[in-house]
């Protein structure tokens, strides 16, 4: 049982292919689109918008995402209108980065507000310059080499992200002077590895020596 | 003198009737500074909520005014839906279930519909949007109570002051909203928020006058 996510939107279309691309990456999530008016018009319909957090919430509760200004509101109204509202959060995120990291999340077993707070974070991520951290002198670290044929694309590192999530462990991923945070989709495909390259990846934590064989064998599964 | 559930009726009933006569208005405000739906948007709003009344009897004006929020949210769409509707509905829990509304139950609501859109869209005084009507018309209609007007003089106001409010809004440059995209664009244009609230305060005033 994991989060679901509601890609609310003016658009049927656009809540159909957020929908579709988010749970490419996160297969066993609920995603419900909810866009567009039942006239097949643009706008946000509050009944279809309900609808699909029922039907997202099974359990674990829902976040939903939003394309424009009064997109938000409805999504708002609707949570507020909720049995129970606390099972549900509107994220502010960027739509797409945020339904894909908030889906990688869900995916990896977070719970509502991790799962909320890796879509609110999907947006600071695109303004700030990737980190160059030294790794800790008590790390535990391996390298890699990517021979999958597209690297550390958007699917492989969906899979290596879900692979450390859960874990007690912080993970660090290099690739030249740049590094992710290894639960971070879009800050893996910021490093843009591709297929020959090495990259190191460290862990300090309880989990660490767990993370590490993890993710050795997400990486060996790319290909 | 007070203004009871069929008052209310009529007055919505009226509101639905210019909103349909202006419908090409909005539009057109809409369309250059907005996605061209409002006008189209609020008369489907509207007209769902007179069949809707036509078939439902609300016993108070509470329940009138949180039958036309559901519909509006419901039938709407755009913007304007999850936003009327909140105003109306918080206008409907300030009144409460008295029968009749007085004076100061009327300034009361036009301030919880006031708060009820200033939360959901989180626009602020400037922002060119439905709030700079309904701020000067909550402004007049209190003006007007603390003078000893009765509702018709207090609606009058209130519509005065969102005309006012409304015509203001046309040298601003938008800061919340599609047409906030626009930037320095959408200055020359009246809000359509704001004109379909000024809208609205007339023709409720214009209703109360004759009752």
């Amino acid at each position: 049982m994991t989060v679901g996510l509601v890609i609310v939107s003016h658009s049927a279309r656009l809540a159909e292919g957020v929908a579709e691309l988010a749970g490419q990456m996160a297969p066993d999530v609920p995603i419900e689109a909810a866009g567009g008016l039942p006239d097949g018009g643009l706008g946000t319909d509050y009944q279809r918008v309900t609808d699909a957090l029922t039907a997202a919430e099974q359990g674990a509760g829902a976040v939903l995402l939003y394309d424009l200004g009064s997109a938000r509101m409805t999504a708002e109204l609707a949570v507020e209108a909720a049995e129970e509202p606390e099972r549900f959060a509107v994220a502010e995120a960027p739509l797409v980065e945020g339904a894909v990291a908030a889906a990688v999340a869900a995916a990896g077993g977070a719970d509502l507000a991790g799962v909320l707070a890796a879509a609110t974070g999907a947006g600071a991520d695109g303004d700030a310059e990737p980190e160059v951290a030294a790794p800790a002198p008590d790390d535990q670290r391996i390298e890699l080499v990517l021979d999958n044929e597209v690297g550390l694309h958007a699917r492989p590192a969906a899979i290596l992200a879900r692979s450390v999530a859960g874990l007690d462990a912080e993970v660090t991923v290099r690739h030249g002077t740049q590094s992710a945070d290894a639960r971070s989709v879009l800050a893996l495909l910021g490093l843009a590895a591709r297929k020959g390259d090495t990259i190191e990846v460290s862990a300090h934590g309880p989990d660490a020596a767990d993370a590490l064989a993890k993710v050795r064998a997400a990486v060996h599964d790319f290909g | 003198m007070g203004c009871a559930v069929d008052d209310v009726v009529a007055a919505l009933r009226a509101a639905a009737k210019v909103i349909d006569e202006h419908r090409d208005e909005l539009v057109e405000l809409d369309r250059k500074i907005g996605d061209g739906d409002h006008g189209e948007n609020l008369q489907r709003g509207f007209r769902n909520f007179v069949t809707a009344v036509d078939r439902s009897t609300p016993a108070t004006p509470s329940a009138v005014l949180k039958l036309l929020a559901t519909t509006l949210i419901s039938t709407v769409g755009g913007a304007a839906g999850p936003l009327y509707g909140t105003g109306f509905l918080r206008a409907a829990a300030t009144i409460g279930d008295a029968p009749e509304l007085t004076a100061p139950l009327v300034v009361d609501a036009l301030r919880g519909a006031l708060a009820g859109v200033v939360a959901r869209g989180k626009a602020e005084a400037g922002d060119k949007t439905m709030v700079d009507a309904l701020i000067p018309a909550v402004d007049a209609a209190a003006g007007a109570l603390e003078r000893g007007a009765d509702i018709p003089e207090i609606l009058a106001a209130a519509a005065t002051g969102a005309e006012e409010g409304a015509a203001a809004t046309i040298p601003l440059v938008a800061r919340k909203g599609r047409a906030s995209y626009l930037g320095q664009r959408s200055a020359g244009t009246q809000d359509p928020g704001a004109r379909s609230t000024a809208l609205l305060l007339r023709a409720f005033a214009d209703a109360a006058a004759r009752s």
